[in-house]
């Protein structure tokens, strides 16, 4: 039996009137949150107050007009790629039934515990003039011009590939639960299956797609080791620029707090498309009903599948095992047991604290919803798009200062003798990661709770049940695919985070992300493939639980 | 909740204790597998610890300064002299007195104001294509610029700080109008966009991409190592000039003290024991980098590449002048 309310849209007040809301314990404690966030985001901006002597004019001069128009193509060719991908494969994988269906349900999501530069390394290695396709070529056939791939072209097809994943996984679950039921509305109203899908079934997708193409542009956007390899100039490479070249960390600061704006404006654009559109629905259907393909399509199916798989995953992952296979003898000691220990425990811990808060968060907002709340939320969610190392100190200047204080404090009043009390702690660690992170738990948290009808909510309280029971009883069992979904996300994120990793780790608490930093920091790529492995050997880990148990709640 | 109770007993446990009074605590740009072995031998040597962290020179610098007078480090180690000349610019370092570095270390390699010493030094060079090149057509950096190496030369990008120093250096000889032009013509010769590292640039000019790249020795000595039948080779550049640009570009590996260490006289012997003929050629070798001592022979690879005449403007020039460089750069298009 199925039990769903089709196109309900609820009520609420429009994202561009302000209304001052009736304050209540769930906003403060939505507020507190992102005060948290907010802590680095006005260190970044108080970098306004000190002057980055005229680097800024000389960016603004011969730099930025070139790297903004960059940036957009960037965003623009990327929001393309990682929407057409994320959505044709969740469509196939939850409304279709092809050979190796059940397979590239888990399988598809695993470029995501690749980190993108490692895909671009090795699509560079492959691909370019040195590597062996373009070599192989030029021997049987002779000098010859074929398409570059360090290009614009190719940091679009490199980060689509890296990024799908987040569109395809929000997108599928989007499907799986609700596809079905438009498809056969669509066909009761006389539309055919392409309409359907066209007209019906991705117009009701697109608040889960919109959440999951967010995370890949802001994602993209703070990008800076892809960026690197490819020597393609965005506004995250200026930052860097800014800081590392030109030694100036306020001129650094000052970009970034430009791009957290643009971030904003975004932001409010992606909110009020979605705002207009707000369906909820419950149903678990598609297992019984999928498509059944005709012989050509469905081979047609398992080869796009089975191709944007390799060149995402497979290949880059033999290339990496290649890479490990010459170094292991020499690389691999009984430190690695501790690296991967640290980064287990790490990214586990970190996962469970970003999938409380975020639940928190977006639970307050089914509570007390309102444009006061989304900015909230928004606010709260906006360290994912800043370049890690500028986020890093922005954490790092604050703790510092607090430090200072309790030392000095300690000293004078009880004898203290040391120098860190906060800093060189794993809670800075892992507040760091909670701040960066809060907004891949999130999106798939709170585009799952709006999946749940509010009759939901009115008859349990019709029934005496209490916020909190509400929440426990009746609301979490519903939404734990969505729950599993953020926790592997914020686990591989964690798991894959260098900047902060560096700079808040207390002495000897070293992870595999920090060995490959080690190795491509002096441009041993092939021996970062062993570290670059175990992650996402360990990534894996989280990836497969995640689909086992997705599949569990829905079949 | 369980998670909740795990999570604070780990954390109280993590609470690094006060370091004890022997102990040496470094903050290092220098990667583990380069220094690691090296503090090995230090703390077997002298029995004193050495705890250190590594990160870039940015983030490391940023939190010398945030945690001021209550930093646990001792010492700052970097990859290249402008971050310790801009290090010693905001004032995290301190002067230190040493006859031992004095005599180690030459004068061209360490801060005039005794705040920062090479402990290696890194050769940027030219790396050619010897089956289209002859070491006769190869003369300077600046050469380069000519046209006749149109569409034949490959750079690393201009992001690195290896070539903002290099770039640094032509401006203490040439001026900035005169060294622009320079880049120019690099720019123009270039056979295809900048590549992300030296290894890449090389990679390019043995398969025929391109004909001549400039590169850090190290870099050449890791590829020739693994792949020997390569058609590359080593030029020495600038050997025949008379004028400040005289000389193969070298930058340092080096270190000082912090402003604030709570071990400054450990600092400072770890340093000294490093610019010694003990720890010279461990810490040069590991990476196929010179040493910085000039009574400490280079490792018998690198030494086989021949011996060349350095440039010997002080490589503090490489920190003061590399905004200079870069925004050159900027305005001549390389990227």
């Amino acid at each position: 039996m199925l039990s769903h309310s089709l196109a309900a849209p609820l009520k609420t007040p429009s994202a561009g009137v302000f209304v001052w809301p009736r304050f209540s314990g769930w906003m403060a404690l939505a507020l507190l949150i992102a005060a948290l966030v907010l802590v680095p985001v006005a260190v970044t901006f108080s970098s306004f107050t000190q002057t980055g002597g005229d680097i800024l004019a000389h960016l603004t001069e011969f730099v930025l007009p070139e790297l903004i128009g960059n940036t957009l193509w960037l965003v623009l060719g990327v929001g393309i790629g990682v929407s057409v991908l994320g959505v044709s494969l969740a469509w196939l994988v939850a409304m279709c039934e092809f050979p190796g269906r059940r397979l590239f349900d888990w399988a598809l999501l695993l470029p995501l515990a690749l980190p993108a530069y490692v895909t671009a390394f090795v699509a560079i290695g492959l691909l370019d003039f040195t590597g062996p396709l373009q070599t192989a070529l030029r021997e049987a056939f002779g000098p010859m011009t074929l398409p570059e791939i360090r290009s614009r072209g190719g940091v679009i097809f490199v980060m689509s590939l890296a990024l799908y994943p987040y569109v395809y996984l929000i997108a599928k679950n989007a499907f799986s639960t609700q596809g079905a039921i438009a498809l056969e509305a669509a066909q009761s109203l006389g539309l055919s299956r392409t309409q359907g899908f066209f007209k019906v079934a991705l117009p009701m997708a697109r608040p889960w797609i919109a959440a999951g193409l967010m995370l890949a542009l802001m994602e993209t956007l703070a990008d800076f080791g892809t960026m690197a390899i490819f020597n393609y100039d965005t506004f995250t490479t200026a930052i860097y620029k800014a800081w590392y070249s030109l030694f100036s960390l306020a001129a650094a600061a000052q970009l970034a707090s430009i791009l957290i704006v643009f971030v904003l404006i975004a932001v409010v654009f992606e909110q009020r498309s979605r705002t207009q559109m707000r369906y909820s629905s419950v149903g678990r259907s598609a297992a019984s009903r999928r498509i059944k393909l005709s012989p050509t399509l469905a081979g047609l199916a398992f080869l796009y599948a089975s191709t944007v798989l390799a060149i995402a995953f497979i290949i880059p992952v033999t290339q990496l095992a290649l890479w490990a296979h010459e170094v292991i003898d020499t690389d691999l000691d009984s430190r690695y047991w501790a690296f991967a220990w640290h980064s287990l425990l790490l990214a586990g811990m970190g996962a469970l604290m970003v999938v409380g808060v975020a639940l928190l968060l977006a639970y307050a907002g089914r509570q007390r919803p309102g444009s006061f709340m989304m900015w909230t939320q928004r606010l709260a969610t906006i360290g994912y798009a800043f370049p890690g190392a500028v986020l890093a100190v922005g954490l790092f200047i604050p703790v510092a200062w607090l430090d200072n204080w309790l030392i000095d404090t300690g000293r004078t009043w009880f004898g203290f003798e040391g120098y860190e009390v906060l800093k060189g702690t794993l809670l800075v660690m892992l507040l760091a990661y909670l701040v960066r992170f809060l907004a891949v738990g999130f999106g798939p948290i709170d585009s799952g709770l709006h999946r749940i009808t509010r009759n939901v909510d009115e008859a349990a309280r019709n029934l005496g049940t209490s916020a909190t029971g509400l929440l426990t009883r009746v609301h979490l069992p519903m939404l734990r695919a969505s729950l599993i979904t953020a926790a592997a996300f914020a686990f591989v994120d964690i798991m894959k985070e260098m900047p902060i990793t560096l700079m808040t780790r207390p002495f000897g608490w070293d992870t595999l992300a920090v060995r490959v930093f080690e190795m491509t920091s002096e441009g041993e790529w092939e021996r970062a493939a062993l570290p670059s492995l175990a992650i996402i050997i360990a990534g894996i880990i989280p990836i497969i639980l995640l689909t086992w148990r997705g599949s569990r709640t829905h079949n | 909740m369980k998670p909740t109770r795990l999570l604070t007993a780990i954390a109280l446990c993590a609470v690094a204790l006060p370091s004890l009074a022997e102990d040496v605590v470094v903050y290092s740009a220098r990667n583990e597998q380069l220094i690691k072995p090296l503090f090995d031998a230090y703390t077997r040597d002298t029995g004193v610890q050495i705890k250190f962290i590594t990160d870039k020179e940015g983030p490391l610098m940023a939190r010398l300064k945030a945690e001021g007078r209550n930093t646990p480090a001792d010492v700052l180690l970097t990859v290249d002299a402008g971050n310790l000349w801009q290090a010693s610019e905001e004032d995290l370092l301190r002067p230190i007195r040493s006859k031992t570095l004095q005599a180690n270390v030459p004068s061209h390699l360490r801060d005039p104001g005794n705040e920062w010493f090479g402990l290696s030094v890194r050769a940027r060079t030219l790396i050619y294509n010897t089956s289209k090149v002859k070491p006769s057509d190869l003369s300077t950096y600046e050469d380069l610029a000519n046209p006749k190496w149109k569409g034949r030369l490959c750079l690393r990008t201009s992001k690195k700080v290896y070539n903002q120093s290099l770039v640094a250096m032509m401006i203490t000889e040439y001026g900035e109008d005169k060294t622009e032009d320079m880049v120019r013509g690099w720019v123009s010769n270039l056979a295809t966009s900048p590549f992300p590292d030296d290894t890449k640039a090389m990679e390019a000019v043995a398969a025929g991409q391109c004909d001549v790249t400039l590169v850090n020795t190290y870099y050449y000595g890791r590829l020739m190592e693994k792949n020997p039948n390569l058609p590359l080779g080593i030029f020495w550049p600038n050997q025949n000039l008379k004028n400040k640009a005289a000389g193969v570009h070298v930058n340092i590996s080096g270190a000082g003290v912090t402003r604030y260490a709570k071990n400054p006289a450990g600092a400072q012997k770890l340093i000294e024991w490093l610019s010694s003929d003990k720890a010279q050629n461990l810490f040069a070798d590991v990476n196929m980098e010179y040493p910085v001592n000039p009574k400490n022979t280079p490792d018998k690879t690198v030494a086989a590449w021949g011996s060349f005449k350095q440039n010997l403007i002080n490589v503090k020039e490489a920190g003061s002048l590399q905004v200079q460089a870069v925004k050159l750069m900027d305005r001549a298009g390389y990227k």
